[in-house]
């Protein structure tokens, strides 16, 4: 039965088991064992980018293609949430046509640029992509009329959704049952099940197929397959996914903007937690995404409390400033790239 | 003795079309020229942007050129190359600023002698960090593509930061040296001084690249490695050094874009590199792979309809170089000067 | 016989996974045409690469002029005095005659003695002499992949079938030109499956199947012995 959930990928390896059961873990019960807000808010982040990251591992890791658009996508999805809720009102209904009508956005310009550059040269499509991209982030906060510019959006979700509604007179394990909970779990479940289903399709015919072309590209033509047809629906659906987890962040947050959903350096992110994490396996994206999150919130203060401590030396505590922990990860996801290209997935795998 | 051929070569005479055909790019410019001319309403508002997208296609130009050599040669992308425009903006600026006694003396040889110690100063520092890139970053991932683009995507976000342990997180302002302050009025259009410059040494660099390129034996190397990288081999040269002597130029040159784009701006910031590697890419791809003559092309309609757009409507500047690539890539998906290779 | 100018030795190459050269031997004697026969796709190609240094031999040994070349790099392969014509014939296209003449020539400016000389044996050279390579017939651009390597002298020629899917006539210039540069005393190791070029020009001979060198011998002892051919090559090169 688990096995078959997880669509026969085993973690083939007992110490990636245990992590990715303990994350599981972890984030089913976020609200309980770490209650706060910031550590809910925390988790829901989590969820959310280990969903995202493993959507762009179809596109990178199993089809080998290099996109800087997915944050486009994710931001499609997250802008769609919010028109929809701000022009139909607060409701389900809102959230639902907005995020099918992103992600239908999303499949659409993926599959244009897709089209587009991949029938020429795989490459054309990293730079095209990040050329639109970076259009399409300038556009949206220029166009604030619609958008919002560069305050983005804030609107309102429905009540069921909010602290405001209870379901419960007692704390439950000294948690509020209220609308905010239920919002994480909306995140959560929605985050699991779009997970499995990507496990599902890298498992199935199609997925191999993707990682025979990302071997040898010559020889899958040869062998009949259209490599094109395969690489854009691996775009379209890779974009899709993205885009139904820039809904469930919008969601979550109540918000978009630029810099929440389309900037290049949430672009920068979702690479570095790929790559760490092991490019070419679904649960890299989680190990990565988990990692890279946590990090982000807590880790700076440690490297702060660093800098403190060698404040009297000459360069260090300029190289440990909390603001440069992008170049600490630069140099950790440069030799990644070099010497474990499967990242940490491939590096307990093998040892296991 | 010898069997003498007794097949007459011909060569088919060309038709109209066929003659014009290649010529097409080339004519492109003037013809968007033309376009601006009518469509914006003042001569005197026409002139000047026309020379402000002159001025800015050649800055683009030279920040791209680099890039586009590079990956001819040895089928390398480097996303990293906005890394160098950043250095190089960073390192020129630093040290034009500390020439305040040049910069600032009403004196033209003087302000030129300023900015040109400035330019070297980046393009040597550029020129060694280049030399460094490929040793380091580039080196361990010929042949792979994807590797490529993720080490020197990973080895732009180093620099970056670098940049801001260095010099600091703000972005930094600076003024123009005095003599090239200003603008003067030509035909009723205001033309700012440092544009004219900037379209001048353009011009002159591209045509100094052209003339290396055709007329030097390490030219004819560069292109015809360009096509045939095994079979320059072949014949006894070593393209390795060929090379990296092209990433080191090429990295100086996006060294002295660098520069001249921050003396545009009149600001410089660390991402300014990697904001500019959007233009300087699409660039590259409409231009051709691999071909200098196409990424000068491209670059000088990128600098014309950016500004002609954003004169008549703003916020479709950027998008309007979007639909240039589009409509570029519809009519030739390979670019429009594409370099045939040999595989 | 002197010395070989050129020696294979239990050479393997692989290309992938593919295991193409199987332990070659061959010879190469100085001054004279050494013919490479054999079917396609049994690794003549593949031993000409190897010898340039275009793909590695992983195992046995190549020896030129007295010096062991099995890894020194091509280009310094090609300056020791190797002319390559490879199978594509490696035109720059976007580049004109002119321009890769004057590549071909990699120690100094082209000898206009010398040039005359090619030009006497492949006129279209002269008159397309500033045109772009690209675009010139293939028969022409054939002619200029081997002036290419005869521009300067070479201790040892290698031309991987100049004569393929070009017109008889121009067939009859290019073995007319191997005719004069043999005259020359130049030693060449030719790939040909044109049995009448190979007759006429060669001096030895060594066969190829399935990655090893299986025959090597006189040329005349394979041209007239019928059954050695049919054995060799599954065919017999008379009734080609």
């Amino acid at each position: 039965m688990l096995v078959k959930l997880i669509s026969g990928d085993r973690p083939r390896s007992l110490i990636l088991g245990l992590v990715l059961l303990a994350i599981l873990v972890a984030l089913a019960f976020a609200p309980f064992l770490f209650p706060g807000t910031r550590s809910v808010d925390t988790a829901a982040r989590v969820c959310i980018f280990i969903l995202l990251v493993a959507s762009y591992d179809l596109m990178l890791g199993y089809g080998g293609i290099v996109s800087f658009a997915h944050t486009m996508f994710f931001g499609m999805g997250a802008y769609g949430v919010a028109l929809a809720s701000i022009h139909m009102g607060r409701g389900f209904d809102a959230l639902l046509v907005g995020s099918v009508v992103g992600a239908l956005a999303a499949a659409a310009l993926a599959l244009v640029i897709g089209l587009f550059s991949l029938r020429v040269r795989a490459i054309f499509f990293a730079m095209i992509t990040l050329a639109v991209a970076s259009a399409v982030a300038v556009l949206v906060s220029q166009l604030s009329g619609i958008t919002g510019g560069e305050d983005g959006l804030s609107y309102k979700i429905p009540r069921a959704l909010t602290s405001a509604a209870k379901y419960a007179d007692e704390k439950v394990l000294g948690v509020r049952i209220n609308g905010k909970l239920m919002n994480y779990y909306l995140v959560f479940f929605g985050s699991l099940i779009l997970f499995l289903l990507l496990l599902r399709l890298v498992n199935s015919p199609f997925g191999r197929v993707l990682q025979a072309i990302r071997e040898n590209d010559f020889r899958a033509e040869a062998i009949g397959y259209r490599v094109i047809y395969y690489r854009v629906t691996a775009t379209c659906l890779s974009a899709v996914v993205a885009a139904l987890a820039g809904s469930l962040f919008a969601i979550w947050l109540r918000y978009v903007g630029p810099d929440t959903t389309l900037s290049f350096e949430i672009m920068i992110d979702i690479l570095l937690m790929v790559v760490i994490g092991g490019m070419g396996t679904m649960y890299g994206a989680v190990i990565g995404a988990t990692l890279f999150v946590v990090a982000q919130n807590y880790l700076q203060n440690l490297l702060g409390a660093a800098e403190e401590a060698l404040v009297d030396l000459p360069v260090l505590p300029l190289l440990l400033n909390p603001d440069r922990w992008l170049l600490w990860l630069g140099v950790l996801f440069v030799l990644s790239v070099y010497f474990f290209p499967t990242g940490i997935v491939g590096r307990l795998r093998r040892r296991g | 003795m010898t069997t003498a051929p007794d097949h007459s070569p011909t060569m088919a005479q060309a038709s109209l079309w066929g003659r014009l055909e290649p010529w097409i790019p080339v004519l492109l410019i003037p013809a968007l020229i033309v376009f601006g001319f009518l469509a914006i309403p003042a001569t005197s508002s026409w002139l000047t942007l026309t020379v402000s997208g002159l001025a800015m296609g050649m800055m683009i130009f030279i920040m791209a050129s680099g890039l586009t050599l590079v990956f001819g040669l040895m089928d390398v992308i480097n996303f990293g190359h906005g890394a160098f425009v950043s250095v190089g903006a960073f390192v020129g600026i630093s040290i034009l600023l500390g020439l305040g006694s040049l910069t600032g003396a009403p004196s033209l040889m003087l302000n030129l002698l300023a900015v040109l110690l400035a330019v070297i100063g980046a393009m040597l520092a550029t020129g060694v960090m280049g030399w460094a890139f490929e040793r380091i970053i580039v080196k361990p991932v010929y042949g792979a593509h994807l590797k490529q683009i993720l080490v020197t995507m990973g080895g732009l976000i180093i620099v970056e930061q670098l940049i801001l342990v260095v010099w600091g997180p703000d972005e930094i302002f600076l003024t123009r040296p005095e003599t090239l302050k200003g603008a003067i009025t030509f035909a009723g259009a205001a033309i700012e001084k440092y544009r004219l410059l900037a379209v001048g040494v353009g011009l002159v660099l591209f045509l100094a690249m052209r003339w290396v390129l055709r007329s030097t034996k390490i030219g004819l190397i560069v292109r015809a490695g360009v096509q045939n990288g095994e079979m320059v081999e072949a014949l006894g040269y070593r393209l390795r050094l060929v090379f990296i002597g092209v990433f080191v130029a090429g990295s100086a040159l996006a060294g002295l874009g660098g520069v001249m784009w921050g003396l545009y701006q009149e600001v410089i910031t660390a991402h300014m590199g990697a904001n500019m590697m959007v233009l300087v890419f699409i660039v590259v791809i409409i231009g051709g792979l691999g071909s200098v003559e196409g990424c000068f092309i491209g670059a000088l309609l990128v600098g014309l309809l950016q500004n002609y757009i954003a004169f008549l409507e703003p916020k479709l500047a950027l998008i309007s170089n979007i639909g240039l690539m589009v409509a570029i890539l519809m009519w030739r998906p390979q670019g429009m000067m594409p370099v045939v290779k040999a595989k | 016989m002197s010395d070989p100018i050129l020696s294979l030795q239990g050479v393997c190459t692989n290309i992938a996974q593919y295991h193409i050269l199987q332990g070659v031997d061959l010879q190469v004697p100085k001054g004279g045409v050494t013919m490479l026969l054999g079917r396609n796709g049994v690794g003549k190609t593949t031993t000409l690469r190897t010898i340039m240094g275009l793909w590695r031999a992983h195992q046995g040994s190549i020896s030129f002029d007295g010096q062991d070349i099995s890894a020194t790099p091509t280009p310094a392969i090609a300056r020791s005095g190797i002319g390559f014509v490879p199978e594509d014939m490696g035109i720059f296209s976007d580049l004109t005659v002119e321009e890769n003449m004057a590549l071909a020539a990699a120690s100094g400016p082209i000898n206009p003695a010398r040039l005359d000389w090619l030009f006497s044996v492949f006129p279209p050279l002269k008159t397309f002499w500033r045109s772009e390579a690209g675009n010139l017939s293939g028969g022409q651009k054939q002619m200029l992949s081997i002036a290419r390597a005869m521009i300067e002298d070479r201790l040892l020629y290698l031309i991987d079938e100049p004569t393929k899917g070009l017109a008889p006539a121009i067939i009859a210039t290019m073995a007319g030109a191997l005719r004069d540069l043999k005259a020359q005393g130049a030693s060449i190791l030719l790939v040909e499956q044109n049995f009448a070029v190979a007759k006429m020009l060669g001096d030895t001979c060594a066969v190829m199947d399935d990655g090893r060198v299986v025959w090597s011998g006189e040329m005349k002892e394979l041209s007239e012995d019928a059954a050695l051919q049919e054995r060799l090559m599954g065919l017999s090169m008379e009734a080609t």
